[in-house]
């Protein structure tokens, strides 16, 4: 089907004995803010890492945009649209808020080993044209006052929305956000969801791991659990509130929690 | 009055010619995290290539092919390069301390090869018929060291430049990215064996370049000057001066040298004479203990990395910045 985007074929993961990922075959559609839960250690940030490229898969297949993409490198896919955050955000510490941003563009002239010296012109308007929408893109995750900051002396809620303004700034079609208001203070996370819609309207797609089943369920269609390693639940919002035992084994965990 | 004067000069040079090695390892280590074991084998491409593609034909092994000196110079810093690039592809995929060993390993079979390969390197003799360029323009041997200072000088300042600008632009960004957290930059569409072969590369390109200088200087290069013991003065220099400031790359450099050269001086003059055979140990033992010290009273230098950006925000920096 065309509007599928991202999908897998049986992919499957195992650190030693343990199955992190076991058989997932799941697909998201363009255009979507698909969700992904599951309770600690049910293997949806491994998954993205099968997805992106960042671990191998053991078997299975992952297809982006229609083509097989299994085994391509992070940067590959990144190249190729697909963008991800990180749980703990991992920040260029020694580098300021503004340079962590700059860096995702691709292929920018100063890139290369010999832009600041034979295309200096080139290189200028790039900078020019990459730190104004850089500090767009700062503003709109409210960091552009810290442009300048360390990027490691900053707040770890901060941190997380850096890692927000870097995938975004790279432009992806496809964005797979790893918990992204975890630790980011409410009102913020409120706006956080706004952009995420908004961005979401102009044709852009998500795949979002939380674990605050209030935002799932408000914010995410379809729905996809993991438990274990496996696929567990795969369904419409209402459908995952309809359902009992996803209700039971883990929405009732979550609310006791 | 004239015997200080030529020392100076001497003196000077060869920190000057250090200084520019440095800075090539500062590239490597400083900015992209590269550690390199081996740069005695990278400087030594350098001087070894140079002094073959410029010397005169020589009996006994290749070379002196007696081409025009810039043409020497730039295929000895190429002959680093390649080395470097070979070395690169083959190691740069282990990181860390296993491409510190990888390379260490490299530099003493570098040592090794130009001992024993009499036919390419004349051996443990070393190679001589290196007439240095234009010295026949000169009336005295200071006035031409003289002159040579200042060239080796312009060198470095242009070397200081070019890194400068490159530190500044967006290549030194993703130099620094790859630095800070390898696979975040390799999420944002980098790719981190491309950006650290071209950076290890250039610095060995760099040190090719020190090496080239080195063996003009000398009109002479052998095994002895491509002992592993130059890799630890290097690192040394860039230790205390403090890595990722080339400013400081430089300093260290002077200072090293320059307590390098006095140590060997006082041990010859005041140590007993039983002791002065092991002059030599003394002073790798002195370069050890300043290296240890170094990292434990001041591991980022007495220069330490600024916070270099390509580019600034809307806002004044405030002083919490730095
Ligand atoms: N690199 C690794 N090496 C060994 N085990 C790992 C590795 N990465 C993850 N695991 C294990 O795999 C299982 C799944 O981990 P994963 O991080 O994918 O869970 P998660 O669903 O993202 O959990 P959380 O909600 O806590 O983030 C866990 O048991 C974890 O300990
Ligand atoms: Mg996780």
């Amino acid at each position: 089907m065309s509007d599928v985007l991202l999908q897998t074929r049986g992919l499957a993961r195992s650190f030693g004995p343990m199955k992190a990922v076991d058989d997932v075959s799941i697909a998201v559609r363009r255009g979507t803010i698909t969700g992904l839960i599951g309770p600690n250690g049910a293997g949806k940030s491994t998954l993205f890492n099968l997805l992106t490229g960042t671990l191998a898969a053991d078997s299975g297949t992952v297809m982006l945009g229609g083509a097989d993409v299994t085994g391509l490198s992070p940067d590959r896919l990144f190249g190729r649209g697909l963008g991800r955050t990180f749980q703990i955000p991992r920040p260029f510490a020694r580098m300021s808020v503004l340079e962590n941003v700059m860096l995702a563009p691709l292929r920018q002239t100063g890139e290369r080993l010999w832009g600041p010296f034979l295309r200096p012109g080139a290189m200028r308007d790039d900078e020019r044209r990459i730190r104004d929408r850089a500090l767009e893109v700062l503003d709109f995750v409210t960091l552009a006052p810290l442009a300048d900051h360390p990027a490691g002396k900053i707040s770890g809620g901060q941190m997380k929305l850096l890692e927000l303004a870097r995938v975004l700034m790279g432009d992806p079609e496809i964005i797979l956000l790893d918990e992204p208001a975890a630790g980011v203070n409410p009102t913020l996370a409120g706006t956080l969801i706004e952009k995420i819609e908004e961005l979401n309207r102009q044709g852009k797609t998500f795949v979002i791991i939380e674990h605050d089943m209030d935002f799932i369920m408000r914010h995410c269609d379809p729905i996809i659990a993991l438990a274990e390693g496996r696929v567990v639940f795969e369904g419409t919002a209402a459908e995952a509130q309809a359902n009992p035992v996803l209700l039971e084994a883990y929405l009732g965990t979550m609310a006791d929690a | 009055m004239i015997g200080l004067i030529s020392y100076l000069v001497f003196f000077t040079t060869v920190a000057t010619i250090l200084s520019i090695a440095v800075l090539g390892l500062n590239l490597q280590w400083g900015n992209t995290g590269l550690f390199n074991g081996g740069v005695a084998a990278f400087f030594g491409a350098g001087a070894y290539g140079t002094l073959i593609l410029g010397g005169t034909p020589q009996e006994g092994h290749i070379g002196g092919f007696a081409l025009p000196y810039p043409v020497a110079l730039a295929g000895g810093m190429a002959a680093a390069g390649l080395l470097a690039w070979l070395v690169g592809r083959l190691t740069l995929k282990l990181r860390h301390d296993y491409l510190a060993i990888a390379t260490f390993g490299v530099a003493v079979t570098f040592e090794n090869v130009m001992r024993n390969a009499e036919w390419l390197s004349g051996g443990a003799r070393g190679l001589r018929g290196f007439d240095r360029p234009l010295q026949e323009l000169f009336a005295s041997p200071l006035a031409y060291n003289a002159v040579f200072l200042g060239f080796v000088v312009v060198l470095l300042v242009a070397t200081y430049a070019f890194l400068q600008r490159l530190v500044a632009s967006p290549f030194g960004r993703l130099l620094r990215a790859i630095r800070e957290d390898e696979e975040a930059a390799q999420s944002l569409g980098k790719s981190p064996a491309r950006v650290r072969l071209i950076s290890f590369v250039t610095g060995s390109v760099i040190m090719g370049l020190a090496g080239g200088l080195y063996g003009t200087f000398y009109a002479f290069v052998s095994p002895q000057d491509v002992l592993p013991i130059l890799t630890f003065q290097i690192w040394a220099m860039l230790i205390v001066g403090g890595a990722g400031n080339n400013r400081g790359a430089i300093l260290g450099a002077f200072l090293i040298w320059g307590a390098w050269t006095a140590s060997g001086w006082a041990l010859s003059r005041y140590a007993p004479v039983e002791a002065q055979i092991y002059a030599g140990s003394i002073q790798y033992v002195l370069i050890g203990s300043v290296i240890v010290g170094m990292l434990l009273w001041r591991p980022q230098g007495l220069f330490p990395e600024r916070l270099v950006v390509s580019q600034r925000g809307r806002h004044p920096v405030p002083a919490a910045a730095e």
